[in-house]
């Protein structure tokens, strides 16, 4: 953070409330059980970014916000998990299955969401765990794929996410996903819109400071489905992607298409080490 | 009845008798104010939970009348003294007549 220092000073002088902006130190801990690891060393493909440590962007919400995420009762990302738990026992499409029919439990899901997007190898393609959804619908059920970024594709990826919960991070970024992830970092560092910002400007060289009057994070994904104060229900990677884009006044790209699939493995990668946190809690 | 709609109470399962315990009671409603209006222009009709009770042995620990300005998944926290070991049972009842109900049993030692 190249602006930390400034800040500091200039919260010194000016009003102690500056310096609100930064990450604070607290420990999540959810249900008094489960301790999550919510700062990390950087992997060692950001070794030549300006991010010295990664952080949750748990770290950069208030503590009221954080005591949400910090039990279960209150998460109201939970409530969510409840309707993706009688999605996964719903029998649909033309083969009369539904996920319990192959998949049993969702404890079987345990670990998945850590190591998504990741190569499928029979369809020759970078897969982020909506597609691998969908696909399974389609294929497996016979039935109607889930609207990439709706509310019941963010049930079920909540759903999943949560049996990975605790779990670090761990998509793999070389082999062959290498040329995808490759494309996905070029799209991070690319300016877009009239504002002509990237990813990086805000998430790498301006986190823990204000973006008018909201915290900016590193913009890790590893919270992600997300539920949201200010729009009180659980959002995707991919519709939190066309947000960000389209705040820098810029055309989307598409959610699901192969764009914000690279861009979704290489940020994912970014927080490799993190811990799956699905379904968090944040502005 | 309203799509989608559990109730959801936290209440420790022992306590002391006397001690001042806190419940959290949550349910998933889409609260509609009555205010809004579907893309044709028609009015959304209301449907909200209009009032919310906790008793405790059949004796009124809290009840609440709700408004449509509440918002989604209306979540009450509250404290309740437990005098002896009971039940608490917790009712919400719909604009639509549905009720739910929800009860807990707590043992005061």
């Amino acid at each position: 953070m190249k602006f930390k220092a400034l800040t500091a000073i200039a919260a010194l002088i000016v009003a102690p409330g500056l310096a609100m902006a930064d990450p604070d130190d607290d420990t999540m801990i959810i249900n008094g059980e489960v301790e999550m690891i919510t700062k990390t060393a950087v992997p060692e493909h950001m070794s030549d970014t300006a991010v010295s440590e990664l952080m949750s962007g748990w770290h950069f919400r208030s503590d009221e916000t954080q005591a949400l995420q910090m039990d279960d009762f209150d998460n109201p990302g939970m409530i969510f998990v409840d309707e993706g738990m009688a999605q996964w026992e719903t029998v649909e499409g033309t083969e009369g299955n539904s996920c319990a029919s192959c998949h049993e439990d969702p404890s079987s899901m345990k670990g998945v969401r850590a190591v998504y997007p990741k190569w499928n190898e029979d369809a020759g393609e970078v897969r982020t765990l909506a597609m691998q959804i969908n696909a399974c619908r389609t294929e497996n059920m016979g039935a109607e794929p889930y609207k990439y970024t709706g509310g019941e594709m963010a049930n079920m990826e909540a759903l999943i996410a949560l049996q990975s919960r605790g779990m670090p991070i761990n998509v793999a970024t070389d082999g062959p996903v290498a040329d995808v992830w490759e494309q996905g970092k070029e799209l991070y560092y690319t300016r877009t819109g009239q504002l002509e910002l990237s990813c990086a400007n805000c998430h790498e060289d301006n986190y823990g400071n204000m973006i008018r009057a909201d915290h900016l994070s590193q913009g890790q994904i590893n919270g992600f489905p997300t539920y949201r104060l200010k729009n009180a229900k659980l959002n995707t990677v991919h519709a939190r992607f066309k947000g960000c884009v389209r705040d820098t006044r810029a055309e989307t790209f598409k959610p699901g298409g192969p764009e914000f699939t690279a861009l979704e493995l290489y940020v994912a990668s970014r927080g490799n080490g993190l811990s799956v946190e699905g379904p968090s809690v944040r502005n | 009845m309203a799509k989608g709609v559990r109730p959801r109470v936290k209440v420790p399962k022992s306590a002391s008798a006397g001690d001042v315990i806190t419940i959290k009671c949550l349910i998933s409603h889409k609260m509609e104010s009555g205010q809004r209006k579907d893309k044709d222009g028609n009015k959304i009709p209301r449907s909200i939970i209009n009032n919310f009770t906790c008793t405790f042995n059949g004796e009124t620990v809290i009840d609440v009348k709700m408004e449509p300005a509440i918002s989604t998944n209306p979540y009450f926290e509250f404290d309740a003294k437990v005098p002896e070991s009971g039940e608490f049972k917790f009712v919400w009842n719909d604009d639509d007549g549905s009720v739910y109900e929800e009860t807990k049993a707590i043992e005061a030692a």
